[in-house]
């Protein structure tokens, strides 16, 4: 095992650390777009998938990273797009206001 | 430029993290998703500056067609089809994995390094997979293409367990020559698809909430296992916070339903839809109309609304909505009470609710209204069943036993809106429709309201 495993293996264990205690906060009000954001948060494989397809080490590697391109983004548009669409939605009550 | 991108990817990660912690509140939600946002648009752009991209022609036509089935679904689905849509999207986002990482495989011309790579290759191939053909599955039965029912056939538990000994055996192999093992890895992704496809097949539609949380924390997880494959901390950071995220709602959905994991996963009990009450000794009901219970309402002072999926179901959000306006101009006191399983995913109900111009202020969760029933002149309850069925409380046989239950049946007076007698997913008849302080509203959710609503607007 060397070292930059060992690295990244410190870093995914204090970063679900962050994860619980984050998560934990978010009240049941917003558990679906915590979900959708969440959702579009994990597209970052977009980074590698970019990187695949633009290296041009071989066409199969090249197309292999398109399909991942294309399924990522999927992913990060439409999972940020729907969720702003969703947290839009959430209004508190303007009665007193309106009054 | 390597320093660069890597504070670059640290800088995201952060964003990522305020973007989750501003979801702590509705009032700041909206601008944590920015946060987010920004944190990706970052995250691409540094990338895309990487010495290593010689060639944008793939990189722009992926992005193009991915941007523009995102941006299209994102704004045409409906509210009610927000789990489907989320079931798709954890779909997708494992497929990508799969793809990166054997992409990775191809480009570093299988020389894969040590053994630690050779593990987080095959855990991506794995996870990655699995959450796509699980998804997959998960969304058809949403969807209503395949059938909610569970599909249980024998010798399903020892298929999956022997697929996953099976993968084992082929990383090993593939570990020995990776130069020569494309057809392990291959082989390995197609037995995690059949995985997918037998693991999520057997849980009923009614379990389908814990199912989408989970893929949600594979998802994540598989974004991870393609960071170790890459030596990415930004994938790993993300692939950790998902993950994270995706297991504690899988366990807020197991409580709520009284349910441990294991059980959702190989129980199979979650069936499609609820059956007729049989059996037993026969009770009476008695027929209320929409006149009588605009009557209650003239006499209340609070009011807390019970919505269940059926509710949804029967669109009948904003006529609901109406009520609750209705009722408000009277003086009466209205909120709903919302049971974490209400909808059918994790907080699905406040966003039926809200997309209906219900403020936010007005939904309040289980734990925190449970005790005002006591002192609320009528809970109105509207499509909901098992979860306000009091056999939970102590009927020790009862498939409910130990399921909180939101406590209706304390209010002054109860008043139900259903189809019919028939009861919930888990078949337990409810005896609160019995209770002589029940008033039993038969007909459509949307019919019933409308009439209710028009009554109250003619007395004003």
């Amino acid at each position: 095992m060397n070292e930059t495993i060992l690295f990244s293996i410190y870093i995914f264990v204090l970063a679900i650390f962050v994860g619980f205690e984050v998560i934990t906060k978010v009240p049941p009000l917003l558990h679906t777009p915590l979900m959708s954001g969440s959702n579009a948060i994990s597209g970052i494989t977009i980074v590698g998938a970019l990187i695949s397809a633009g290296a041009g080490h071989s066409t199969l590697g090249q197309i292999l990273g398109m399909l991942a391109v294309i399924s990522a983004t999927i992913n990060v548009v439409g999972g940020f797009m729907v969720t702003d669409r969703m947290l839009e939605m959430f209004k508190k009550d303007k009665k007193q206001e309106a009054k | 430029m390597d320093v660069l991108s890597n504070v670059i990817y640290l800088i995201a990660s952060v964003l990522f993290i305020l973007g989750l912690m501003k979801l702590s509140s509705p009032k700041t939600a909206r601008v944590g998703n920015l946060y987010a946002m920004l944190g990706m648009f970052l995250a691409i752009v540094i990338t895309l500056l990487d010495k290593h991209i010689i060639d944008f022609t793939y990189i722009i036509a992926g992005i193009i067609i991915g941007g523009a089935i995102g941006a299209i679904a994102a704004k045409k689905v409906e509210m009610t089809q927000m789990p489907q849509m989320v079931a798709l999207f954890n779909g997708f986002g494992g497929i990508a994995s799969t793809f990166v990482a054997y992409a990775e495989y191809v480009n570093t011309n299988h020389t894969v390094g040590g053994t630690d790579v050779v593990i987080s290759l095959i855990l991506s191939l794995l996870i990655g997979t699995v959450t796509f053909t699980g998804s997959m599955v998960a969304f058809l039965k949403l969807q209503g293409i395949m059938p909610g029912r569970p599909i249980v056939f024998k010798g399903q538990m020892t298929l999956n367990a022997l697929i996953l000994i099976a993968t084992a055996g082929l990383g090993w192999y593939f570990g020995m020559d990776t130069l020569n093992g494309e057809l392990y890895l291959l082989i390995i992704v197609g037995i995690a698809a059949v995985l997918g496809v037998t693991s999520v097949i057997p849980i009923g539609g009614a379990d389908m909430p814990v199912v989408i949380s989970l893929l949600n924390s594979y998802s994540g997880l598989a974004a991870a296992a393609t960071g170790f494959v890459l030596s990415n901390n930004v994938l790993i950071i993300s692939g950790a916070l998902v993950g994270a995220s995706g297991i504690i709602l899988t366990q807020i959905m197991c409580v709520a339903m009284n349910r441990s994991l294991t059980n959702v996963l190989f129980g199979a009990v979650g069936t499609d839809s609820g059956t007729a009450a049989s059996g037993g000794e026969q009770r009476t009901v008695t027929r209320y109309t929409a006149d009588d219970a605009a009557m209650i309402f003239e006499n209340a002072e609070s009011v807390i609304i019970v919505p269940g999926y059926g509710l949804a179901v029967a669109q009948a959000q904003h006529v609901m909505h109406e009520l609750m306006q209705l009722l408000e101009k009277r003086g009466i006191e209205v909120r709903f009470a919302i049971h974490p399983v209400a909808g059918r995913m994790p907080g699905h109900m406040n966003v039926l609710l809200a997309e209906a111009n219900v403020p936010y202020d007005k939904l309040v969760e289980m734990d925190e209204i449970n005790d005002d029933f006591a002192s609320t002149d009528v809970a109105l309850v509207v499509g909901a069943n098992d979860v306000i069925n009091p056999a939970a409380r102590y009927k020790k046989d009862s498939p409910l036993y130990g399921m909180p239950i939101l406590n209706v049946d304390q209010a002054q007076r109860v008043m139900i809106i259903k189809r019919s007698l028939a009861t919930g997913f888990a078949g337990e008849d409810n005896e609160l429709f019995y209770d002589d302080k029940t008033m039993m509203l038969f007909g459509d959710a949307k019919g019933m309201l409308t009439d209710l609503n028009k009554i109250l607007k003619e007395d004003e």
